[in-house]
């Protein structure tokens, strides 16, 4: 008999002929937070590359109302200086992101490198890498952050640099741990008893069984360094005016919390709406790429 | 198993040399001159003489390395140096602030505790229930405030809005600084008016960790309803209330433990925002005040402690591992 | 045997969960006796609905949803009474042994806790007293000094051990029914033996029955008194251990008979596998579910259009369903090896 008229290979679970991907993007669609948090963190992207289509005014561009409230002139109304806090936050979608972005890839990477050798060389190196990361969560971040701050200026890019250089220590761990398992798996023992390059097993071979988490970490990371880059700003070591930062807007607020609370609600509302957006899509993620959890 | 605690104990002092040394170095490398700062600073110009006695005074016309020498020699001996600004010792600075840092430090992980597990527990063992949703949104959101803004709020709406409109007075809550300072058995508020000054502030630190524990302990728990122990449980006739208290909460605790003692950890030194915006007068705001004043004896001084507060409790966290999982041995590390 | 000594009579029940792909029909219209001091063997492959039967029975998976049928414990349906009546039942009645000791144990309560954890729930003894009964039924599956075992931790105890300090837990308040599922799947072939001897020689002792569930017919030949074969959630053949090794009259045990090494083998007998695969329990084949497997189907015909009943096929209960029982009187082991396609064999020796 030959195997083409095996008639139950017809019965196979359909689920095992379907692709990783179609399965987990099955899941993630069922998921009704994540696919709104998915539709929003959309909506913000195009909100930032709209921009200039969508504010109706510049970001430094003052009017002869101050803190007046919402209105059709205003949608969000004007700040202390008579900006317009809709046109502010539009532009600061730009801010957001980029911060968000460029700090998270700054971790995700230092975090890949650094985690990927403690785990794959062990011994020393593990040692030392492990006693770094240990001596910096030790320290309070919130003091590293301003003391880095400090030193690079307030800027943009300085924020950028401070929570990258300090948000990689979490992503070190998970990516060791992982890495740590993975060497004791056969195929990386295989690969290496092969005479393998040592950068081809890590990069190449262990490394794509180790992203599950690390994709997962990395959109909530996200989320976190907008709030982050809140907090600086609040300390007064954020990005400064005119950049339409939304964390600095927020500092702006709080003294106008009586006569003004647009001017810390609607602000206050984009960092929410962001970071939930980006947690969301972080939890989706997480349950539709381990589907034991389910 | 004594051997294993000798050696973590021991491995403190390197964490926080290490630590320290960093943050001397950083804070000496950040522009500004700390002379002017002492004198009086700003823009003036200032008499050369007064300069010269002050680089004299704290050994500020050393070399870099000696004072990092001198630093340490002063430091072993627990003595933290003075204060640029008003030259008051950082010892008694450090005593202020770090009992107001504890206390409301105490007061922010009983709630992490207390609301976090109970809620984390009630949508685990509800599942998909309408309180089960509404937890994960309402702790994600949480998670999502700035925690300023929460605090704001909070002051706004207990404090500042009840104040102004003239509501019962047992409904108005007291919002900046410590109030009284009338405190029982250290941490315990010695009269109602304590509690109106302390609670906001503690609220508004516990949010976050709060959440997350609630999170956390909601994934954890149900890990642990599926795993084949609670099966066997089930089937020995346990009621579910049983089930869930004698085979699950003790499986489930191992992360919380985790997560709650690395809180209190940095609780101690991260409750800045808390501490800014209700001017607690804590650890937290007068390091991020020190540091952006290039106040290094203070900064170094105070992140000493929280320091050695972080590496403390994480030893302990450790070492309590033990106790919840027997199968852990101390001393040798899993891959966790 | 006599109708009064039927202690648990499950009748035509059906039991599902949903999955993403749609309803699994886990047990498909399932019927059974279980006698006192008996044991009851269900065998088939994983996935059969072997396992879920069994804890449909003590109600252990929340999921699970039965959509029809009785499981009458000693003249009460367990499936109409309360909770609370249902959860006496679990553990003081009918007790359970599972297949993996090092996941079905806690890992942060001792042994000791555990197994008098059975005595403080169902006969109210404090915690000294239940840690003397966990010494003595420790004792009594042959774990040598049971005194210290007692306050062990399961990840100190060896698979073998583990297993008996399993079954020390499940006979702690003397059942009348043990519901032993894989017990030693998860052990050293070299132990399972002895973890059988055990759950054997406890029988006797507490004079309870047994339902015996496995994939292993090696297993099923030497205990069980009665045997149920099962098949995609359904039964395909049940009557006593004789009956099922001399005369089975289904096409599937005959299967999985032919496929299995024996003693008498002279040694160059071929095994003959089942061809294919059992099916998803999602979209189970049209009539007889064992029809696309089956090398005596006759299709187009009766076997993929009608679902065969279970009907007597000899003796007084010896049951099977298949629309070509009688024909299959004749079919022994033999001459199904025999008969076979030289390429489906598998060769059992090396050395011929």
């Amino acid at each position: 008999m030959s195997m083409t008229d095996v008639p139950a290979e017809t019965t196979l679970d359909a689920s095992a002929a379907r692709p990783l991907r179609v399965d987990v993007w099955r899941r993630f669609k069922r998921n009704r937070l994540a696919m709104l948090g998915l539709v929003m963190i959309v909506l913000l992207v195009l909100v930032a590359v709209f921009a200039d289509v969508i504010a109706p005014y510049g970001i430094a561009e003052r009017s002869s109302s101050f803190r007046e409230g919402p209105s059709s002139e205003h949608w969000f109304g004007t700040d202390t200086i008579g900006l317009d806090v809709f046109s502010r936050i539009v532009y600061g979608s730009r801010v957001s992101l980029k911060i968000g972005i460029a700090a998270t890839s700054i971790a995700l990477v230092l975090g890949l490198l650094l985690g990927a050798v403690a785990g794959f060389f062990g011994g020393i190196v593990d040692t030392l890498i492990m006693r770094l990361t240990d001596v910096f969560l030790s320290i309070p971040y919130i003091v590293l952050a301003v003391a880095i701050a400090a030193f690079f200026g307030k800027s943009e890019n300085s924020v950028i640099l401070v929570l990258g250089l300090t948000g990689w220590l979490g992503i070190c761990r998970i990516v060791r741990a992982s890495f740590l398992s993975l060497k004791q798996l056969e195929y990386v023992e295989a690969a290496r008893a092969l005479g393998f390059p040592r950068a081809r097993i890590m990069f190449g071979h262990m490394l794509p069984n180790a992203l599950q988490p690390i994709i997962v970490y990395g959109t909530i990371a996200v989320g976190s360094v907008v709030l982050s880059e809140a907090a600086l700003s609040f300390l007064g070591v954020g990005p400064q005016y005119p950049t339409p930062a939304w964390g600095l807007m927020v500092a702006d607020g709080k003294s106008s919390l009586s006569n003004a609370p647009h001017m810390l609600f609607f602000p206050s509302g984009a960092i929410l709406l962001t970071v939930l957006s980006f947690v969301f899509v972080g939890d989706g993620l997480r349950d539709a790429l381990d589907p034991k959890l389910k | 198993m004594p051997s294993y605690i000798i050696r973590r104990v021991l491995l403190i002092i390197p964490t926080v040399f290490l630590a320290l040394s960093f943050l001397f170095f950083l804070f000496f490398t950040l522009p500004g001159d700390p002379v002017n700062l002492i004198a009086g600073g700003g823009d003036r110009t200032i008499d050369p003489g007064v300069l010269q006695r002050i680089e004299e005074r704290y050994g500020l016309d050393d070399p870099v390395p000696v004072q990092f020498v001198n630093y340490w020699k002063r430091t072993a001996t627990w003595d933290l140096g003075e204060s640029y600004v008003d030259r008051r010792s950082v010892n008694e600075i450090l005593g202020d602030k770090s009992i107001n840092s504890l206390r409301l430090a105490t007061w922010a992980i009983i709630i992490e505790i207390v609301v976090g597990i109970s809620v984390g527990l009630v949508s685990a063992v509800r599942r998909y229930s309408l309180a089960d949703r509404l937890t994960t949104i309402a702790t994600a959101s949480m998670s999502a405030v700035p925690v300023f803004v929460l605090g704001f709020l909070l002051q706004y709406a207990f404090a500042v809005y009840p104040n102004l409109h003239d509501w019962p007075e047992w409904f108005r809550m007291r919002t900046s600084r410590l109030g009284p300072d009338e405190w029982r058995f250290f941490f315990i508020p010695a009269n109602l008016e304590q509690v109106r000054y302390l609670i906001l502030p503690a609220v508004t630190l516990a949010s976050v960790s709060t959440a997350l524990a609630a999170r956390m302990t909601r994934g954890s728990m149900l890990e642990v309803l599926g795993a084949d122990y609670m099966r066997t449980a089930r089937a020995k006739g346990l009621r579910e209330r049983q089930i869930v208290a004698r085979h699950g909460l003790r499986n489930a605790m191992l992360p919380i433990v985790t997560l709650i003692g690395i809180d209190f950890g940095t609780v101690i030194g991260a409750a800045v925002l808390t501490e800014t915006v209700f001017s607690w007068p804590g650890l937290g705001s007068e390091i991020a005040r020190s540091v952006i004043a290039r106040n290094i004896p203070v900064a170094l001084g105070l992140t000493l402690v929280v320091v050695l507060a972080y590496t403390i409790i994480n030893l302990l966290v450790d070492l309590s591992y033990a106790w919840f999982d027997p199968r852990i041995r101390l001393g040798q590390e899993s891959s966790k | 045997m006599p109708v009064s000594d039927v202690l648990l009579s499950v009748r035509d029940l059906h039991a599902g969960f949903a999955t993403d792909d749609g309803h699994v029909a886990a047990v498909d219209g399932v019927s059974f006796d279980v006698h006192r001091g008996e044991v009851f063997s269900i065998v088939g492959e994983s996935g059969s609905g072997k396992s879920v039967t069994a804890m449909t029975i003590l109600g252990l998976i929340p999921t699970v949803e039965v959509s029809a049928g009785e499981i009458v414990w000693r003249g009460r349906d367990l499936l109409a009474v309360g909770e609370e009546e249902r959860r006496k039942v679990r553990g003081g009645e009918i007790a359970m042994v599972f297949q993996d000791p090092l996941t079905a144990l806690n890992p942060v309560h001792t042994v000791g806790r555990q197994i008098g954890e059975m005595a403080r729930i169902h006969e109210g003894l404090n915690r000294k007293d239940a840690m003397v009964r966990a010494v003595e039924m420790l004792d009594l599956v042959g774990i040598p000094e049971p005194a210290q075992r007692a306050r062990m931790y399961p990840h100190e105890f060896s698979g073998g051990m583990r297993q008996r300090a399993m079954i020390a837990m499940a006979i702690a308040c003397k059942p009348d029914l043990l519901i032993a599922d894989e017990p030693t799947t998860a052990l050293d072939v070299t132990v399972q033996a002895q973890v059988l001897d055990v759950l054997i020689g406890i029988k006797d002792e507490i004079d309870s029955a047994i339902i015996l569930i496995t994939h292993d017919l090696g297993v099923v030949a030497g205990l069980a008194d009665r045997v149920m074969v099962m098949y995609a959630g359904r039964q395909v053949e049940m009557g006593t251990v004789e009956e099922i090794f001399y005369e089975s009259r289904h096409p599937y045990t005959l299967g999985l008979l032919a496929s299995l090494p024996r003693l008498d083998d002279v040694g160059d007998e071929p095994l003959v596998p089942i061809k294919g695969s059992p099916p998803s329990l999602i979209h189970v084949p049209s009539g007889c579910a064992f029809h696309p497997r089956c090398r005596f189907a006759q299709i187009p015909g009766l076997c993929d259009s009608a679902r065969p009943e279970l009907r007597l096929v000899s003796g007084d209960a010896h049951l099977a369903s298949c629309h070509y029982a009688e024909t299959l009187e004749d079919v022994s082991i033999e001459t199904l090896r025999s008969s076979a396609d030289p390429d489906e064999l598998l060769d059992t020796v090396s050395d011929p």
